[in-house]
């Protein structure tokens, strides 16, 4: 099955969001893509904390990193590069994430039609076996007139 | 600048500025650029998110990070939850489930949560984010949030 995404980045992978204002703030990594899957790492940092009694951060924090996990992850299944925009995503919170430690999300895009993507992601530490957080999203394919965002400026 | 005795404080008084207060002591809230523009008289809260160009998640439209509006509601329904619950610690989201209805332009968002149900330990609660225009939503979400015990 093609991947233009992956001849795109052509080995850099951190090109796959290096267009994303929001995920440069962050400082999202790319640790890995394959087909259909995305794995991205997004370090600690005390501007991210939700509670100021516990340090934990922010529920929306892993909203922001499982968004940017499950657009990736389409972005890495399609047959030919659209644009694309998260229809819904929901997050299920398993435990908090723990202070100081960086936060990996691993998305997977199980299901393409011609018009909707299907993803699974997960929020974690150490193991995907222990989640801080899952979800489940849809995005819409081809969603608006304007190319790819990641091939730069229509 | 811990929460202790100020989110009992809070409730009573339960101002604009008592709320962006809480935004202050909340790194994450500071660091979205979120405000609390006005209470009104039903006790409800109208959150704004300021736009910058670091909260852009795809350039080429301009438009918001999906994940940043999700945020933005979550801590929109946090705010709300916190004036009608009770005790001195945030409630804790379960689930959160956003819908996008239109992509997020560059400009300031605002939104206004409503509890549709206060249980003993779990509270419902309903956002809905917009722009220019209150009628034409740009996100909606729902979830569930784990609400703390009164002491």
């Amino acid at each position: 099955m093609p991947q233009p995404i992956l001849d795109l980045v052509c080995g850099d992978l951190q090109r796959l969001i290096a267009h994303v204002p929001h995920a440069r703030l962050l400082q999202m990594t790319v640790v890995d893509v394959g087909p259909g899957e995305c794995r991205i790492r997004l370090p600690y940092s005390d501007r991210l904390v939700g509670n100021p009694e516990t340090g934990v951060v922010h529920g929306g924090v892993i909203t922001t990193l499982l968004d940017q996990c499950g657009g990736s992850s389409v972005l890495a299944a399609l047959e030919e590069l659209t644009s694309i925009a998260t229809l819904d995503l929901r997050i299920d919170y398993m435990k908090p994430a723990t202070p100081g430690r960086d936060i990996v999300g691993y998305s997977h895009c199980y299901k393409l039609t011609r018009n909707v993507a299907f993803t699974r992601a997960v929020a974690y530490h150490e193991s995907v076996d222990d989640p801080i957080a899952t979800a489940v999203g849809t995005f819409m394919l081809g969603a608006n007139r304007a190319q790819p965002a990641i091939l730069g400026a229509s | 600048m811990g929460l202790v005795g100020f989110l009992t404080e809070l409730r009573h008084r339960g101002t604009a500025a008592d709320y962006n207060e809480l935004v202050q002591r909340t790194p994450y809230a500071r660091f979205l650029g979120l405000s609390i523009d006005s209470v009104d008289a039903h006790g409800r809260l109208l959150t704004r998110l300021r736009f910058d160009q670091a909260i852009v998640g795809n350039p080429n439209l301009p438009a918001i990070h999906g994940g940043v509006i999700g945020a933005f509601l979550e801590m929109a329904a946090i705010f709300q939850l916190v004036r009608e619950g009770e005790g001195d610690r945030l409630p804790k989201p379960i689930n959160f489930t956003v819908e996008y209805l239109r992509s997020a332009g560059p400009r300031d968002a605002f939104a206004r949560a409503t509890i549709t149900k206060h249980g003993r330990r779990v509270a419902n609660v309903r956002v809905h984010a917009w722009q220019d225009d209150p009628d034409r939503l740009v996100a909606a979400a729902h979830g569930h949030f784990l609400m703390p015990q009164g002491s």
